[in-house]
């Protein structure tokens, strides 16, 4: 009975869950597939989307192998989610060998062309003012751009529209910021085994914030230098200082975290073709944070320059990697969680209307 | 051979079986600080027994108090049941979710389509196997020992006392001893010669919703070694399921809801019961006993695409034609047959206000066997068709026990240091017929006691 295509697989599945109906009250995913009667291609992406691979169904159901039925919910959602960032991502989702070999190369070509001029003290006088501001400036409009076109391909996939309601998105964001469908009602997701555990949603704020926090450095920074003329480095005690700090360690913490628990996490319920792609990322939020703060501790000395061209190359494979890789979880992720807001509010608002 | 460390080791208190009685047993024996070794006949996938397959629990309530309850348990029994122990189970009913709670269950509100029975049940949240996977957690935590692959092949009881059980580990005969035994081993549904014993060689061809592994061999060896029995040794909860369903352990998905929406026939082309009869809730558990004595233990429910979305999505496709004729041939029934079946049923149909959720208006007029109500003619293409067989869900025969769960004997004393819990006794409480989440109310209740007393039994 089981399919060796991955649609055809989560079609297969689907339908034995929502004559079930067992696993309802664990996650969005449920809910959601039983508002469908049907499973077809967009509906598929969308649920695959929205599951966080929690595990808590596979460990609860009744037809898991080796049961003939064979459900395995969390693995095959992970196949679809793995082809529908293909499907989306533009130009072109890259993962495995060939992510890696394009990163490395981006890697030495930036730490090449930026072979550092001075020594200690002033940033700029290592890489000019204007270099710096034009090139992550256009690669962050680039990784904008991507984003949109992939974000636009996921929404208009499915062809049902959900209507409009403005209560939707607190529901959605209130989803996002507090990754509640890890929590499953407190207890904790079975990740990486069948104990329930709050370790990976921890470590995925950890990173989830660090990064959020990093970015807000960088905000701040750039709003110091182009509105005051306030010009770096700043002050241990400055605002993008503290926060680039604190943000950092979220981005060594929360990786190496979410990286140890991969390691031991239960092989039955994840797709490991994708461990390629998770570990990349992992390693470049590491890799960024490690180096940015070791420039922070080190930025009076003459280690300045080499850790300033290796930071800068460490950050321009990350911005390389953010519409290409993994990183693109999250934006589809946000945007079924939108989506499932938009649905159940709806929902509830019929259910209402029939009420009365 | 190697030896297993459990050989030769004294317990206080053995389990036998898996499932949420065994399980409540276990727990409950452990902390009243005895040692506790647990017997599960399948592997660790398949553990659990048929609690693997349910989803609530009958608890009373502020708003289902216990004269609601019981009147409920009468209804449906006709009376077989021991009010004692019966009024026993309803009132611990209540305080149950508290320790099972404490115990790592979650619940959850009723489930999609199960409505009806809030009020009622309290809902695991992700099912009987997660109910069972957060027990064998806890059981963990205390340091109960559990072996898988452990089928009980004998009791060693010697003059009313247990002494050993006689298990094959993994195949090999291992001889495990303790102070006092819980037999929580399930019933014999899964046994289907035993099943041959009332139903002859149409047991053959029924389906079992749930585990394989209730083979009836402990339920057996109490009753060669003297225990009373309790419940018609004859009957099963059986209902018509998906004829497409596995042999085994085709749990809820299989089950079929467009009965009453349309008309059920037998191989022959003919209606044989009235499929209108009551609400859907209160009859379905008829229609595995109605299928089963129809020749070939085969009938296929026949609906038509003015229903379609008005039950629950069944996991089968159904089959489908754009004629009666041309279902007739998809299915292999006599195609004149079933379009006069059709034809005279749909003749026989008097107008009415169609109401699916209450017993409405629409039945039939002069026609044998009638159909009372949610009677519309089967005339709007495709037709679909859904294949039926029986699907036995439990057995009603068990052990007599007393309030403390002790195995009563044939001379109606107590067996000091045995007890039983769960399906083996639900005949005392459930003699006939079948009330939701009411398994899992014996089996909790009982498997606590059982455990609480055989831990005091061993001291």
């Amino acid at each position: 009975m089981p399919q060796t295509d991955p649609h055809a697989e989560g079609a297969r599945l689907l339908t034995i869950c929502n004559s079930c109906r067992y696993c309802e009250g664990f996650c969005a995913v449920f809910p959601a597939m039983e508002r469908r009667l049907h499973f077809a291609e967009a509906d598929l992406n969308y649920l695959a989307n929205l599951c966080h691979n929690c595990a808590e169904c596979f460990y609860a159901c009744q037809y898991a192998p080796p049961h003939e039925f064979a459900v395995n919910i969390p693995k095959v959602l992970a196949e679809i989610r793995a082809e529908s960032y293909q499907k989306y991502s533009w130009p072109g989702f890259l993962r495995g060998a060939w992510t890696v070999t394009l990163l490395a190369l981006v890697l030495t070509v930036a730490a090449l062309a930026w072979i550092p001029r001075t020594h200690g003290g002033d940033f700029y006088a290592a890489v000019p003012h204007g270099v710096m501001v034009g090139f992550f400036g256009t690669m962050g409009l680039l990784v904008l751009a991507f984003w949109a076109i992939g974000l636009a391909r996921f929404w208009n996939e499915d062809p049902s529209r959900p209507p409009f309601r403005v209560r939707a998105f607190p529901d959605a964001l209130r989803d996002i910021v507090k990754l509640s469908n890890l929590s499953s009602h407190g207890a904790g997701c079975t990740y990486p085994n069948a104990r329930h555990s709050q370790a990976r949603r921890m470590f995925h704020h950890f990173t989830f914030y660090g990064f959020l926090l990093c970015f807000a450095s960088t905000s701040v920074a750039a709003a110091y230098d182009n509105f005051f003329g306030w010009k770096a480095p700043y002050d241990y005690l400055s605002v993008p200082v503290v926060l680039g700090a604190l943000g950092g360690l979220g981005l060594i913490m929360g990786p190496l975290g979410l990286l140890a628990l991969k390691m031991r996490r239960d092989p039955r319920i994840t797709d490991a073709r994708q461990d390629g792609m998770d570990i990349l990322l992992l390693a470049l939020l590491v890799a960024t944070a490690v180096t940015g703060l070791a420039l922070m501790a080190l930025r009076a000395t003459t280690a300045m320059s080499p850790l300033l061209a290796i930071h800068l190359a460490a950050v321009s494979a990350l911005f390389v990697s953010l519409p290409l890789g993994k990183f693109v979880h999250g934006l589809y992720r946000s945007a079924a969680l939108l989506r499932n807001a938009l649905e159940q509010r709806d929902r509830d608002e019929n259910e209402k209307r029939g009420e009365r | 051979m190697t030896r297993l460390n459990e050989e030769g080791l004294l317990y206080d208190v053995l389990v036998v079986g898996g499932g949420n009685a065994a399980l409540c047993a276990a727990l409950s024996a452990s902390e009243c600080g005895a040692s506790v070794l647990v017997l599960e006949a399948a592997p660790i996938e398949f553990r659990g027994g048929n609690s693997r397959h349910t989803r609530n629990m009958r608890c009373m309530s502020g708003s289902y108090q216990e004269e609601e309850y019981w009147t409920d348990l009468v209804r449906v029994t006709g009376g077989q049941t021991d009010e004692h122990l019966a009024r026993m189970a309803i009132r611990a009913s209540g305080d149950a979710p508290a320790w099972m709670k404490a115990h790592g269950v979650r619940f959850q509100p009723a489930l999609g389509g199960t409505l009806q029975l809030g009020r009622t049940n309290a809902f695991f949240l992700g099912g009987g196997k997660a109910l069972l996977n957060a027990y064998y957690e806890a059981a963990g935590r205390l340091g109960v020992r559990i072996l898988y692959n452990a089928e009980v092949v004998a009791l060693n009881i010697d003059g009313g006392i247990f002494r050993s059980a006689t298990a094959l580990v993994s195949g090999s005969p291992v001889e495990l001893r303790a102070k006092a035994a819980v037999l929580a081993g399930g019933g014999f549904e899964a046994n289907i010669d035993w099943l041959k014993e009332a139903w002859g060689e149409a047991a053959e061809n029924f389906l079992i919703r749930g585990t394989p592994f209730n083979k009836g061999l402990v339920l057996k060896l109490l009753l060669s070694g003297g225990a009373r029995p309790v419940g018609d040794p004859r009957q099963c909860h059986a209902v018509a399921i998906d004829a497409r369903a596995p042999k085994f352990d085709g749990g809820i998905v299989t089950r079929l809801d467009c009965l009453p929406l349309g008309m059920v026939v037998n191989r022959d082309g003919l209606r044989f019961y009235d499929e209108g009869e009551d609400l859907w809730p209160k009859r379905y558990a008829i229609w595995g006993r109605l299928v089963a004595e129809q020749p070939g233990q085969i009938a296929w429910s026949i609906i038509d695409s003015k229903v379609v979305g008005r039950f629950m999505p069944s996991v089968f496709p159904p089959v489908t034609a754009r004629s009666i004729h041309q279902l007739a041939a998809d299915l292999g029934l006599p195609g004149a047959a079933l379009e006069s079946t059709v034809r005279r049923f749909n003749e026989s149909v008097r107008p009415g206000q169609f109401d699916h959720t209450l017993l409405d208006d629409c039945r039939t007029e002069g026609l044998l066997p009638p159909k009372s109500h949610w009677a519309q003619a089967i005339d709007t293409p495709p037709f679909l068709a859904y294949p039926l067989r029986p699907g036995i869900t439990f057995t009603y025969l068990g052990v007599k026990v007393n309030e403390s769960a002790n195995v009563v004997i044939e001379d109606g004393s107590p067996a000091p240091n045995f007890f039983a819990a769960g399906e083996l006794m639900a005949g005392n409480i459930l003699g006939q017929g079948y009330l939701a989440g009411l398994g899992m109310t014996i089996g909790t209740v009982f498997g606590r006691i059982a455990g609480r007393q055989a831990a005091h039994a061993a001291n």
